[in-house]
């Protein structure tokens, strides 16, 4: 697999390698799989899911955790 | 609650089948830092603290996470929807929240105006349904209305909030009568949500019979946190055990406390 394709990130634009999986996305962003949701295209992959999904070009995915709050 | 009194045994508070021992819920949000924060949600006494749902920081700039300050072994975290305006979305960060994996409990949040915060309850009642149906259980952050409040008990929802006044204005109890009265008709727990700013205004709250407060504010910008925390700790116990012990009637004239025989001629 070689190339690369284009996503969003929590908004923002990014370019990663064709065909890596949501587990090797947070990987390269030194994110602890335990310490994120990921909610891939409006759908949440859980944990287990997470090195069976790989991203496609135009993918939106949201990195979410929790943050002091009211 | 705490008390010597024999007479003052407190009934446990209990929601969705969970028991807690403090009537006092803390928030997270807009401390100074996050020293202060652990050490007055410690002086609080509170068990149950809420978190918000939020963005992962891509560049690692700051640390955010609240779980890298506070045992979620600890504290029962409560994650709410805040920042929402709609049922729709309100559905989705409860269900990020609880994918996260401690409990289903949310604190739902459908905010209707952005200068007042206050709650858009048709949106409120639309998602509380939905989420009860997919199994959460709902502690719906509502106004002082009665109405709202029945038809959130009916939908499902496992505690509704009322709030004392705007959230994070301080304005306190606004409005004790609709307060009082939601407590009075309802079957699930009332725990007063936002606008408590001092400890006299959860001494009052308790004291309308709820179940439990809920702040934030008033402890992150107190001067000192860690001292408010403390004070609102002890005003809830008061206000509850005051409410227990059933306060005197108010009269319009003066009623002497010394006997009126024996006074000098």
């Amino acid at each position: 697999m070689s190339g690369t394709i284009h996503i969003t990130i929590n908004g923002e634009p990014r370019t990663v390698a064709a065909g890596a999986t949501l587990l090797e996305l947070l990987t390269s962003l030194e994110l602890d799989p335990r310490a994120v949701v990921v909610e891939h295209n409006r759908a949440i992959v859980r944990r287990p899911g997470l090195s069976g999904v790989a991203v496609a070009e135009g993918d939106s995915i949201e990195l979410v955790h929790f943050v002091g709050g009211g | 609650m705490t008390t010597a009194v024999e007479t003052l045994r407190d009934t446990p508070f209990i929601v969705a089948g969970r028991t807690f021992q403090s009537r006092l819920m803390v928030g997270t949000g807009k401390y100074r830092d996050n020293e202060t924060m652990v050490r007055a949600i410690e002086a609080s006494g509170a068990e149950i603290v809420t978190v918000a749902v939020r963005r992962v920081d891509l560049d690692r700039t700051k640390e955010a996470g609240i779980l890298h300050h506070l045992d979620p072994r600890k504290y029962f975290l409560l994650a709410n929807t805040a920042g929402c305006y709609t049922a729709q979305d309100a559905i989705r960060y409860a269900r990020l929240a609880r994918e996260a994996g401690f409990n289903e409990f949310v604190k739902l949040e459908v905010i209707g105006d952005q200068e007042t915060l206050l709650p858009d309850v048709q949106g409120l009642l639309d998602a509380a349904r939905t989420l009860v149906r997919e199994g959460f259980k709902v502690l719906a952050y509502t106004n002082e209305d009665l109405v709202t409040a029945l038809r959130l008990e009916e939908v499902g929802c496992a505690a509704v909030m009322p709030l004392a006044s705007p959230i994070g204005s301080g304005l306190g109890l606004l409005n004790p009568y609709g307060v009082r009265t939601i407590k009075r008709r309802l079957k699930v727990p009332v725990v007063v949500d936002a606008g408590v700013g001092t400890a006299s205004d959860a001494c009052l709250t308790m004291e309308q019979g709820v179940d439990g407060i809920l702040m934030n504010t008033a402890l992150a910008a107190a001067r000192d946190p860690v001292a408010m925390a403390h004070a609102m700790r002890l005003a809830v116990d008061a206000g509850r055990a005051a409410y227990l012990a059933g306060r005197m009637p108010r009269r319009e004239v003066a009623v002497p406390s010394s006997p009126l025989e024996g006074m000098l001629d």
